[in-house]
């Protein structure tokens, strides 16, 4: 028992690594209804900036709304450019120009910043969360900001103006633009909040697995798994989805005997198709009804 | 049914909304035919004007192309989306190198029974894609790819696979593909014994893509096809009509996954070797690039795309080393821009214009 | 496995049966240049280890500028392979039968370079210490024409083992190791050097596979298992992750770290100097944020050759160390071939290294070869990180 608990609340640790990439997962989903491939390198590039910023002796407090805003820009200024020329071209050619962005960026970071593993710090003190040694004061601290962000992004997309607009514009362009919703303006800046919410995720994840140009490749696909597992199309289901990715995996590395520990991941990953072959729409999602 | 939900519907199903669902039988003399026949001839006549690491690229591009023929029924011809069409390519060729280390078999003969592993992995495959449908399939089939080398590379397979190590192949000719006796390849091509091994698979990669394109355009062509395109076009109202989507859809991600087992045996063979490391997800990602470059909807396509899986990433690593991946990426993006639709659109497009021009 | 193993004394048979007595292939070779070729994976997951094949080509430039080898200035192809096994089939084909380069160097990764193994030897070109420690780089009877280079890593483990049942009373052993043929090598040559004893000692065994984000979960497990001996078979970013975990859990077991992860610039410094303070690991390069060496001969002048050659190297990694020292004996293997390149003759030179020193290894490191013995280092000196510098101690231990 005492071990299952262990698994458990390293695997809410571990967790809150995907949950928070999950979010940024749900966000970008949200603005355009797709996955984005190039997102885990996006936030990647993010904590390089902000690991260059800091670099040059800027307090953390400074850089770390620093790097957002750039982020937020950076993201804007990719789909204005690189997608709005193709806006109508099919979905397939949106996932090729995604890895050709991956391409873009992972190649560019491992020039400009090589590629051996760098430290970021912790905004958090060191050190065990209330003694435990499955948490960090870090890791903690990083459910936290997951968690707020998580409540700052409800109530965007449930009260604001421009949430509703953005919801809006994903979900139905068309009438959306009837009722005069700048949907390409708001396509932008969903682009835009991603990559702000990718970069939080980065600068939080860096300090735990060490930031490097590779450093998202798999960590965005746990965050794919767990906003499809909680829903894309909700918030706190993705946040759900991650955290239940990270205790799955762990048990499963526990418990099955042989095959546990090599597959892990595809245990999760098998676990993840299952649920979604019984409940297409995740956990916590809206079930989209398709209108012929 | 609104003809703006359509055209909306087809954009979701990522398929360029010209493609002909029961275009009248071309004359034999038709310009499509004249081009694929003046392609044969030169996929033929190259082996006799190269060198040998030339025809092993080329075997790498058809390789490919037949890959991308294989995805391009399941997503163009069927919309099902797939990320994951490189566990099969691993399949077959795990198949191909086990048969031919284990089994004592010569390299063409595994071929169907790569064909038939995948076929049955595609189709068991196919039932949970069923209840998938568009994103969720994209990383369901993600989700396989990723798991591929973790499989692969099991301890309790290990006596099959290998495990970590891998296995060689053509142990008993230490690693060149033995000639069948009624091929002349040394004589015909005038090469050594290392290349006739690397010309033969070549050869045999020719006829492979030749008999998958025929195989696929005649299945595309059939009724079969015509069903899989009604429910890629409208899944509701192919329902309705009484087609068996569950049937069609679960074949269709067979005779896909088939094909790129072939594509796989053949990779297995030119280069001798495979491992877990080979067929990580980057492989399937590929496969898509391809895919999209070629044209979706388009087979011919599979050889452009093809081509540019092989020689771009090469072009871009001779322009930049430290950036060729985000040189690469331009190439990409730059190619995208100038066919939205893959080179298959742009021919299209072309064709169209000068038809229109004759008539 | 039976069938494994005859399959390999059949091409053994083969490959001895097939070996011409007297027939000189010279390629790539010129009255004025040697083509030299190389793969790395400048990108994708590996690139890291990209340093190693830059620091070459840096090496060979200041070699040209120098006069070159016998006058031959070096002409050094390094192409890219991404790590992916097929890719790097791709390239050395094309450095074979395009570029025909006279040799392949220090090609990187164990199933990268397995993949063009038997390639290489049917064609016989020299592949010439490779970048990995498998310890399958040193069969000259079935594989004649490669060769490896560092230690191999079963035989390093063995002398982890060793130490172990030497020191430790009551031993509980945890290993950690990356799920691959390079994990893998490790692990069987510890439980061979453990011997009887493996069953008994080893407690715990956790995989992980590269794909995995952190080995967080393996390393509180294996402190669970109330191991008191943490073998770490793990890549640096990993071996960073674990060394960090484990300090932070407060678990400290006599830890012992694979050579391949022991740079301080890059593992221990990220993972925390304080953190690392206790670790043992094998070393058979100087390290270069090792202040001891600060003033050794050649560690000036590979400072002096990093300034001017390759500044934009990182120079508290071990990689450019490697590269720099790798490309020295490449240089020394043609110097001693003098006018007579062809592949056969650099081969025998290549295995006739009689205590060749290649500067920046360890002092009392020495390389040898023979026509049966093609793992040229194979000697380590076991060192204890003192939380700013690796300290060895005990004598240099050879497997000679």
């Amino acid at each position: 028992m005492e071990l299952f608990l262990q698994q458990v609340v390293g695997g809410i640790a571990t967790g809150g690594i995907y949950a928070c990439m999950a979010l940024a997962v749900v966000m970008i989903y949200q603005a355009i209804h797709h996955l984005n491939f190039a997102q885990g390198e996006m936030a990647t590039f993010s904590t390089f900036i902000a690991w260059t910023l800091l670099a040059y002796g800027l307090p953390y407090l400074a850089v770390f709304p620093l790097a957002i805003a750039i982020s937020f820009v950076g993201g804007f200024a990719v789909e204005r450019i690189v997608f709005k020329p193709i806006e109508h071209a099919p979905v397939l050619t949106h996932i090729v120009v995604f890895i050709a962005l991956y391409s873009i960026f992972n190649s560019a970071m491992g020039f400009i910043w090589d590629f051996s593993i760098k430290t970021v710090p912790s905004p958090f003190p060191p050190g065990r969360f209330l003694g435990s040694n499955l948490i960090s004061n870090h890791q903690a601290g990083m459910i936290a900001i997951t968690l707020v962000v998580l409540v700052l992004l409800f109530l965007f997309f449930a009260y604001t103006r421009i949430g509703l607009a953005m919801r809006a514009a994903a979900a139905n362009p068309d009438s959306a633009r009837l009722v005069g919703i700048r949907t390409s303006f708001m396509t932008a800046l969903g682009w835009g909040m991603a990559s702000a919410i990718g970069a939080v995720a980065g600068i939080l994840i860096a300090p735990l697995v060490f930031l490097e140009p590779n450093m998202m490749l798999t960590i965005l696909l746990y965050g794919f798994a767990g906003a499809v597992l909680g829903g894309l199309t909700s918030p706190p289901g993705a946040v759900l989805g991650g955290f239940i990715v990270g205790i799955v995996e762990n048990l499963a590395g526990t418990y099955i005997p042989v095959i546990g520990g090599e597959l892990k991941l595809t245990i999760a990953l098998a676990l993840i198709v299952g649920v979604l072959v019984f409940k297409p729409a995740g956990l916590l999602g809206r079930r989209i009804v398709q209108r012929v | 049914m609104a003809t703006t939900d359509d055209a909306s519907l087809a954009k979701r199903a990522s398929l360029p909304a010209s493609v002909d669902v029961a275009e009248p039988r071309t004359p034999l003399l038709s310009m499509g035919n004249v081009g694929l026949a003046l392609t044969l001839a030169a996929l033929l006549a190259l082996p006799f004007f190269t060198e040998g690491f030339f025809v092993f690229q080329m075997t790498k591009v058809l390789t490919y192309a037949v890959a991308i023929m294989g995805l391009n029924l399941l997503t163009g011809f069927n919309g099902q989306f797939s990320l994951g069409h490189g566990a099969f390519f691993a399949i077959g060729a795990y198949t191909t190198a086990i048969l031919v280390e284990m089994g004592g078999f010569g390299f063409l003969a595994t071929l169907p029974f790569a064909a038939l592993i995948c076929f049955g992995f595609g189709f068991l495959f196919g039932f949970p894609a069923l209840r998938l449908e568009g994103i969720y399939l994209a990383l369901a089939t993600f989700a396989l790819a990723v798991a591929t080398p973790q499989i692969l590379k099991l301890s309790p397979l290990e006596g099959l696979t290998g495990g970590v190590q891998g296995i060689y192949l053509f142990s008993e000719t230490f690693g060149e593909p033995p000639v069948p006796s009624w091929a002349p390849v040394q004589s015909i091509f005038g090469v050594d014994e290392f290349d006739a091994g690397t010309y033969w698979v070549y050869l045999v990669t020719v006829a492979v893509v030749v008999l998958t394109y025929w195989i696929l355009t005649n299945l595309v062509g059939s009724r079969t096809g015509r069903a899989m395109m009604a429910i890629r076009d409208n899944p509701i109202a192919a329902r309705s009509m009484g087609v068996n989507a569950a049937f069609y859809k679960t074949v269709a991600f067979g005779v896909s996954a088939a094909v790129v087992g072939v594509a796989g045996g053949i990779g297995a063979a030119s280069t001798k070797f495979v491992a877990p490391d080979s067929f990580t997800f980057f492989v399937s990602v590929s496969f898509l690039v391809g895919l999209v470059v070629g044209g979706v909807g388009w087979l011919p396509g599979a050889l452009i795309g093809g081509a540019f899986i092989v020689f771009v990433p090469n072009y871009a690593e001779e322009v930049s080393k430290g950036l060729s991946g985000a040189f690469f990426g331009i190439f990409l993006i730059l190619m995208i821009y100038l066919a939205p639709n893959g080179v298959g659109g742009l021919i299209r497009a072309a064709a169209d214009r000068i038809r229109r021009r004759s008539d | 496995m039976t069938f494994r193993r005859f399959t390999l004394a059949a091409s053994a048979a083969i490959a001895v049966a097939a070996a011409p007595a007297t027939a000189q292939t010279v390629v790539g070779v010129t009255d004025d240049s040697i083509k030299i070729g190389n793969i790395m994976p400048y990108s994708g997951p590996a690139s890291a280890y990209g340093q190693i094949g830059e620091a070459m080509s840096a090496y060979m430039e200041m070699v040209n500028a120098n006069g070159g080898v016998n006058g031959r200035m070096i002409e050094f192809v390094s192409y890219d392979d991404g790590y992916q096994p097929p890719r790097t089939v791709e390239q050395a084909r094309k450095l074979v039968e395009r570029d025909e380069v006279a040799l392949i160097v220090a090609t990187l990764g164990t199933p990268t370079t397995s993949a063009i193994h038997r390639y290489v030897n049917a064609r016989k070109v020299p592949l010439l210490f490779v970048a990995t420690g498998a310890s399958k780089w040193g069969q000259p009877e079935e594989y004649p024409w490669t060769m490896g280079w560092q230690p191999d890593y079963a035989t390093e483990a063995k002398i982890y083992a060793q130490y172990i049942l030497d020191n430790v009373e009551d031993a509980k052993i945890g290993i950690l190791y990356q799920n691959d043929d390079y994990g893998r090598d490790y692990l069987g040559g510890f439980k061979e050097g453990l011997g009887d004893k493996a069953d008994e000692l080893i407690v715990s065994e956790r995989p992980y596979e590269v794909a995995d984000p952190t080995v967080d979960s393996q390393v509180i497990s294996l402190a669970d298992s109330d191991a008191n001996v943490f073998f770490n078979i793990t890549t640096p970013k990993f071996a960073a992750q674990a060394i960090k975990k484990a300090d932070e859990i407060g678990w400290e077991p006599l830890h012992l770290l694979n050579n391949v992860s022991s740079s301080v610039g890059s593992v221990l410094k990220p993972a925390g100097l304080e953190a690392s303070m206790g670790l043992i690991t094998a070393q058979f390069l100087m390290d270069p944020t090792d202040p001891q060496w600060a003033d050794h001969p050649e560690k000036v002048e590979w400072e002096a050759f990093m300034d001017e050659w390759y500044p934009d190297g990182d120079k508290t990694s071990t990689f450019p160390v490697q590269g720099y020292s790798e490309s020295a004996t490449l240089i020394h293997v043609l110097e001693k071939a003098g006018d007579d390149l062809s592949r056969e003759n650099i081969m025998a030179q290549a295995a006739n290294l009689n205590g060749f020193r290649a500067p920046m290894t360890l002092p009392g490191v020495e390389l040898n070869t023979s026509p049966t013995d093609f793992y040229p280092i194979e000697a380590v000196q076991l060192s204890r990180f003192t939380g700013d510098t690796w300290e060895l101690f005990g004598d240099i231990i050879s497997s000679e």
